[in-house]
């Protein structure tokens, strides 16, 4: 095993590196047994995972950043010392080009191969190398032999190769470790490839790698490597590698935590003296690259052609100023109609559903207030939850065909110029067009964003977008109070419809300029984006990534919204003194009320209002919800609203739609359809106390204004704080999004009032 | 000439990448992707809205934006 990196360090080793210290620490963590998959992104890493792990997939998080951490099961063809097949964890490290990092998220890679992060480094890391790229994915594989990590290497997508597939047997020769050549797809060379790390586990391998470095750089090296801290030490050679690392990654402003202070001092001593270690350590792992590059391949061709130049020329087509914006606008649209439309149906049954089973465990079980907190809060809030899955299902199968047809690389290529005044990525823009139809779909999606950053920025300002629960407050609102006149020819409500829409991008657009750079400052990034080759999306990887997906929503978010739409059951019930039984339901049916346009639990409404139309309101109004709303009353009174327009906004935190349902029931109206005549006509009758109207046009511009800001949405607060792990964003989210509705609707009633409208 | 101004379509080489325009994370990344001196690179297209641009080099289409694009020094090839 020799190396250019094994040159006789120069700096004096410090005692505790030769076991001369009492205070010795150990050498390089004793391997763990679970085996570590890594390699580039786009390079089929996560289709061998699935082969490789079969169903035991699960999805966690690693600690203190929103990256996933999926781990599985590989099974082994060896047997145990018990004599049991054996089997053993399989970690799936997230894409990389490099091992070299600047902030917590790119630093996952070398925690995860050499155990820095506390855990035992695993017992052999699975190197997936794209065959049509070869040296590039190389590149990473020298920095992992240089830091003496055991590897297989799987060679992929050989089928994609230029003209010349690769050598696996000219890659061990050279590299000392064994390769197996695989096929995502098909599942082609799995148990070659099992076999091979059951051999390797047994005897893991001996990574050769012959780089040859400047003196200079070697100097700096093994001055850094005294400065490593004793944890992080193993052997000189690895050591030697992660100074490199160290000397690529650190620097004054890099993101990473818990370096020691001395290491980061010594590279920047080192970074001082002039010399280029970025340009001398890569060039020279390049040049080791290229040298061999003849070996490599069996014939003598150069890495060239292949699945680019294919895709070149479809891009010359999908990236044409004009074709390509045409197919970009038909995609879109396909992915926000389906979103919108294709998902009303599945909405529908589900809420039908839900209200049939909300019937039978009314009639079967005994009434009060059990059968009342089963049938309004566990069942409609098991509703609340999984109403959001036909959205859920279908946009991650959108997502799931862009991302593996290479398409969504193109999504980001083309809105980048726009993404990019807003101080985000142009992959950002899947999340905010998804906005409209549901902002909790659209926030699952912000996975998609590499930068922790931008994906927490996304999030806070989806919301924002006018998704589709709005519409039918809009609807009632517009229909209600505006006139069906034409302003130069055209219908002011549907023009009114516009505006909103409208005016929930520009808000939008204007939110993400100024919390990019206030409350979620980072700096500018430049954009390296990969265009892999297209590549035929495969079905079952994407199914696998949409049950995936919905079942983490359902474990996670789920019983966030479970247990706020009980919550809120109950604020809107208690307290319940003297109440008749009939009645009880209809306050709580606004909770669970989806849609304004489905009507469920209608006929306990139409009794109960026909039973006793003055109770309910009173109960209402005595409820907690109803006691807030009345002493919210002076609060939103400078908005044109009074206390009931108030509990309506409470109750709508259920989800938006059900504003209709409480305002319905706040009036001591029963079922509320399609186009809630009644409730207009109500609407428009109603009065305050001094005789003047409740709504007018201008009490019904600054309510719909602050539906289109405000939070109202617990489903959506559930799931930042899910995808944050915190309840600090989705506390900021709400906090500034009420302050901005609030503001917003100030002006526009104040100021239409200064401008003589009527209040 | 940066790859900024390289002609479409003209085979170049990239002779160095500045450090502090684009910043030293981005020099690094595109160096690690290979784009090293002396190595073959071509600028493909200009998105649509007029950034970023698309490029060719050793075999990977990579897309980056103009601004950051000045930062990489090329040789046009004869």
């Amino acid at each position: 095993m020799t190396s250019s990196l094994l040159e006789e360090p120069q700096a004096p080793a410090d005692p505790a590196r030769q076991g001369g210290s009492a205070v010795s620490a150990p050498r390089a963590p004793t391997p763990g047994r679970h085996i570590a998959l890594v390699g580039n992104p786009n390079v089929g890493k996560t289709s061998l995972f699935n082969h490789l792990s079969g169903q035991s997939a699960r999805v966690g998080n690693y600690p203190g950043i929103t990256v996933e951490r999926r781990t599985g099961v590989v099974h082994l063809p060896s047997v145990t010392p018990g004599g049991s097949p054996e089997q053993r964890q399989l970690v799936d490290v997230p894409g990389t080009y490099s091992l070299s990092a600047r902030s917590q998220e790119e630093r996952i890679a070398i925690d995860e191969v050499l155990g820095l992060n506390g855990a035992p480094p695993p017992a052999l890391t699975v190197v997936v190398i794209d065959a049509g790229q070869l040296l590039r994915n190389l590149y990473l594989v020298v920095q992992l032999l240089e830091l003496r990590v055991p590897c297989v290497l799987a060679l992929n997508m050989v089928d994609e190769a230029p003209h010349a597939p690769p050598h696996p047997e000219a890659l061990t020769r050279i590299l000392g470790v064994p390769c197996v050549l695989t096929n995502g797809r098909t599942g082609e060379g799995i148990d070659e490839l099992r076999a091979a790390i059951a051999r390797a586990c047994a005897q893991p391998p001996q990574p050769r790698v012959h780089v040859t470095y400047p003196p200079e750089l070697i100097r700096a090296a093994d001055r850094v490597a005294d400065a490593l801290p004793s944890s992080w030490r193993g052997s000189v050679e690895r050591d030697r590698a992660l100074a490199l690392w160290a000397l690529s990654s650190l620097d004054e402003d890099d993101e990473l935590e818990g370096i020691p202070d001395e290491l980061r001092a010594r590279v920047l001593d080192i970074h001082a003296t002039g010399l280029d270690a970025d340009l001398a350590t890569v060039t020279a792992r390049y040049a080791y690259l290229d040298g061999h590059q003849s070996d490599f391949f069996r014939p003598t061709t150069a890495e060239q052609g292949g699945p680019a130049r294919v895709s070149e020329k479809v891009d010359r087509v999908l990236l044409h100023p004009v074709y390509g914006f045409a197919a970009f606008l038909g995609i879109m649209l396909l992915l926000f109609q389906s979103l919108f439309t294709w998902s009303d149906p599945a909405i529908g049954w589900i809420e039908d559903g839900v209200a049939a089973l909300q019937e039978v465990a009314g009639s079967v079980l005994p009434e009060g207030l059990l059968r009342d907190l089963l049938t309004e809060g566990v069942l409609g809030g098991v509703g609340n939850v999984i109403v959001f899955l036909p959205q859920i299902l279908l946009l991650f199968f959108f997502i799931g065909l862009l991302e593996d047809s290479g398409y969504m690389a193109r999504v980001a290529y083309l809105m980048d110029r726009i993404m990019r005044s807003l101080g985000l990525h142009g992959r950002a823009f899947v999340p905010m067009l998804s906005g409209f139809a549901c902002a909790v779909p659209a926030i699952l999606a912000t996975r998609t964003m590499e930068r922790q950053r931008d994906r927490l920025l996304t999030m806070m300002v989806v919301p924002l977008m006018a998704c589709s629960a709005r519409l039918p407050v809009y609807t009632l609102v517009i229909a209600a109070l505006f006139p069906p006149e034409s302003l130069f020819g055209v219908p002011l409500q549907g023009l009114l419809m516009v505006a909103m829409y409208l005016f929930s991008v520009v808000i939008a657009l204007l939110a993400t300029a100024v919390l990019g750079r206030t409350v979620i400052r980072g700096r500018r990034v430049p954009l390296i984006l990969e265009l892999p080759p297209y590549r035929l999306p495969r079905l079952a990887s994407t199914v696998r990534m949409m049950t995936e997906r919905a079942g983490q929503f359902l474990r996670e978010a789920g019983t966030v919204i479970l247990v706020c739409t009980i919550a809120l059951w109950g604020l809107l019930t208690f307290p319940r003194e003297d109440v008749a039984p009939e009645g009880e339901a209809v306050v709580a049916t606004a909770v669970v009320t989806e849609n304004a346009e489905t009507s469920l639990g209608s006929d306990a409404l139409v009794t109960a209002a026909e039973a006793a139309p003055r109770d309910r309101d009173s109960r209402l109004a005595q409820s907690y919800g109803g006691q807030l709303g009345k002493a919210l009353e002076p609060v939103v009174a400078p908005l044109g609203f009074d206390w009931k327009i108030a509990t309506g906004i409470i109750g709508a935190f259920a989800a938006r739609e059900v504003f209709i349902s409480t305002l319905a029931l706040v009036y001591g109206m029963g079922d509320v359809d399609d186009e809630a005549l009644p409730l207009r006509e109500r609407m428009r009758e109603e009065r305050r106390a001094d005789g003047s109207h409740t709504y007018t046009p201008l009490v019904g511009l600054s309510l719909m204004v602050f539906f289109a800001l405000a939070c109202q949405c617990m489903s959506t607060l559930a799931v930042v704080r899910r995808e944050t792990r915190s309840w600090r964003w989705p506390a900021f989210m709400f906090a500034y999004m009420t302050a901005l509705a609030y503001a917003a609707s100030f002006i526009v009633y104040q100021g239409g009032r200064l401008l003589g409208f009527v209040g | 000439m940066t790859l900024r101004e390289a002609p479409i379509g003209r085979s170049a080489r990239v002779v160095a990448v500045d450090v502090d325009k684009g910043g030293r994370a981005f020099r690094r990344r595109l160096l690690e992707l290979g784009l090293v001196p002396g190595t073959e690179v071509q600028v493909l297209r200009v998105a649509p809205l007029g950034d970023p641009i698309e490029l060719l080099a050793r075999g990977c289409l990579l897309s980056i934006r103009k601004a950051d694009a000045a930062s990489v020094h090329v040789e046009l090839a004869p």
